[in-house]
């Protein structure tokens, strides 16, 4: 079989393997998208039905192309986003090939090979653009869980008539963990919801959407090589945040009074029960203490002195569950809220740390010719949105770029 | 910077995070204790050797703990209840927190003082009511401190320090536990 050659491959077709497209097209570099689905796969498949992005509409920019409709302070549906993209696409004229999946990245002398399953390429370079949130993350002991219980991912998740009647355990109180357990308690069903360390926001801030502070204070500017922990920062849960035609904040408090009751970060399973921390009332300090000092940090770059309306702090039941008997009949679904990862499983660089993490300078990953993109803080605090792909993806291909002319 | 003074040498430890990111097996300890029943229900433990960074360690003396019970308990008080040492170390570990975190952030301590109460009913252990917990049915900490710091910084610091104490994560989160007879 022939091999096809062409100087950069981008691996992925979402809004970070077009923007890189983008880019490569303005610098004449001939390259192909391969997307093993279509043109905004994960918006399309890997999202539950009442999904709409947390980032405001005048925050929805790519590359030459912004939001322009009537609603700038609204939120995106994610077939909306997907619209969005797919317009993206099609005004970069991105060479994607769709239903292209990469089932093996290695090595040559020259560059990289790529095994797909529509054929083989080799390439000087390539962008990884196949993001951060492949594979929903389920701690071990779910396999604990007596199975008369039901469990769920976001992945499997669509909305609440697919789940069966009867009580929920959330798992997780980071952005999705909040809305998923929103929407199934309004439906009807008594949720729990279990949380360790979370990010709390209100949806405003004196008026304005609480990530326009984030975007013009400067925080979302914060570059990598800035940061004191960087890994840590890297693995920040994402805030508690919903983007409803309301603007409604969506913390603990907001679910306590929707009836959604809390427990803490779930430890372990022990004979068909659900353990508990007893540590949920200091995650919810630290997160009352991050929220103030981060809206206080506003107000000083605003050069706001009177003192805002403070936010109530965090109620924590007087006695928090420490466990809950997963046989009783009361829970009869388990969501797992508790994060995503990347699949890098057809990765055969040896490029990934310890605990399977890429290991990358801002995107320029640790093997040359390879670079990454839409990654969390990948270069700056707000490499992780839609807005953030801009800068993240010139700088990528004009390092790319740079290293091609070199190598000439 | 005026430099401000713990007396925690917040550098090792820094040093050590880094250290041992690269090097796990050397961040592996057991810590261990041994006990012998004296008479009733009061027993000595001696603390003295432990393990850790690869080889065996040893404390700089031998520390002895007597544990018996109260009078009201119809034992003979030489020594404190067992579960009080859990208030011991929970107080022991959230003050060394609060201190290393303050050096950390340069915030210069005057004085730490914490009361630790743990709320027990008894009826648990003696099996008088089988709906009852043995341990504790919570655990109250009063921190008392004095800082050059606002309250909000205060508050930051006894956070933090839950937030990285090993005794606080060994009392609200399960351990697995084997009790074997040699
Ligand atoms: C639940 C959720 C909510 C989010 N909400 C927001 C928000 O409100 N605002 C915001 O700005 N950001 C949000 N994000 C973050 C981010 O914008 C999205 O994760 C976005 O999808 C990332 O884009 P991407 O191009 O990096 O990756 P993806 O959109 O995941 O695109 C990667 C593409 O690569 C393809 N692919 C993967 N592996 C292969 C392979 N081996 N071969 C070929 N193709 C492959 C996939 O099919 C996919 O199309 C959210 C993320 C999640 C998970």
């Amino acid at each position: 079989m022939s091999v096809e050659r062409v100087t950069t491959v981008v691996v992925g077709a979402g809004h970070a393997g077009l923007a890189a497209s983008h880019f490569l097209t303005a610098r004449s570099i001939d390259h192909v998208v391969l997307e093993r689905g279509e043109v905004a796969n994960s918006w399309r498949r890997e999202r539950w039905d009442s999904m709409r992005l947390l980032t405001p509409n005048w925050l929805t920019r790519l590359p030459g192309l912004a939001y322009a409709g009537p609603d700038p302070d609204g939120y995106l549906t994610a077939g909306e986003v997907s619209a969005f993209i797919e317009h993206f696409a099609a005004v970069a004229r991105a060479p994607v090939r769709a239903r292209t999946n990469v089932e093996h990245l290695g090595r040559t002398d020259t560059g990289y090979r790529l095994t797909t399953s529509g054929g083989e390429l080799e390439c000087r370079s390539v962008v990884l653009a196949t993001g951060a949130c492949n594979v929903p993350t389920v701690p071990a002991f779910a396999a604990a869980v007596p199975s008369g219980v039901e469990q769920l991912t976001p992945f499997g998740y669509r909305d609440p008539s697919s789940v069966p009647e009867g009580g929920v355990l959330v798992v997780g109180g980071s952005a999705t963990g909040v809305q998923i357990a929103a929407e199934l308690q309004r439906s009807g069903r008594q949720v729990v919801l279990s949380t360790g360390g979370h990010v709390r926001l209100p949806r405003l801030h004196r008026g304005r959407d609480v990530l326009w502070w984030m975007d013009r204070s400067g925080v979302w500017d914060q570059r990598y090589d800035e940061i004191e922990d960087l890994p840590r920062a890297r693995r920040l849960p994402s805030p508690q945040l919903v983007g409803s035609p309301a603007r409604e904040t969506l913390d603990l408090n907001a679910l306590t009074d929707l009836g959604v009751s809390l427990v803490g970060r779930w430890a372990a399973v022990r004979d068909g029960w659900a353990l508990f921390s007893g540590g949920l009332r200091n995650v919810c300090s630290l997160a009352d203490l991050k929220m103030n000092r981060l809206l206080s940090g506003f107000d000083q770059w605003a050069g706001i002195t009177e003192p805002g309306v403070p936010l109530a702090p965090t109620r924590v039941p007087d006695r928090p569950r420490l466990r809950l008997d997963l046989r009783g009949g009361e829970i009869r679904t388990i969501v797992w809220a508790t994060g995503f990862r990347p699949d890098y499983s057809w990765l055969d660089v040896p490029v990934l740390d310890g605990k399977g993490r890429l290991r990358h300078e801002g995107g320029v990953v640790d093997s040359p010719g390879l670079y990454a993109l839409g990654l969390p803080l990948l270069r700056r605090r707000r490499s992780t949105f839609l807005n953030g792909i801009e800068d993240d993806a010139r700088a990528v291909t004009d390092h790319l770029a740079g290293a091609l002319a070199v190598a000439r | 910077m005026t430099t401000i003074d713990n007396g925690v040498n917040v550098q090792a430890l820094l040093d050590a995070r880094e250290a041992l990111k690269s090097a796990p097996e050397a961040a592996q300890f057991t810590w261990r204790a041994s006990s012998t029943w004296t008479k009733g229900v009061h027993s000595t433990t001696t603390v003295q050797k432990f393990f850790g960074l690869g080889q065996e360690q040893t404390h700089k003396n031998e520390t002895v703990f007597a544990a018996d019970h109260p009078e009201v308990f119809a034992a003979e008080d030489n020594g404190i209840t067992p579960i009080e040492y859990l208030l011991v170390g929970l107080a022991g570990c959230l003050t060394a927190g609060v201190a290393s975190v303050a050096q950390n952030r340069g915030i210069q301590l005057r004085s730490v003082e914490a009361t630790v109460e743990g709320n027990h009913d008894i009826r648990g252990i003696l099996g008088a009511d089988s709906d009852v917990r043995n341990g504790f049915n919570d655990v109250k900490v009063t921190f008392h401190i004095d800082a050059d710091a606002s309250k909000e910084e205060i508050e930051a610091l006894v956070a933090q320090s839950q937030k990285r104490s090993a005794v606080f994560d060994a009392l609200t989160n399960p351990t697995d536990v084997t009790v074997e007879v040699a």
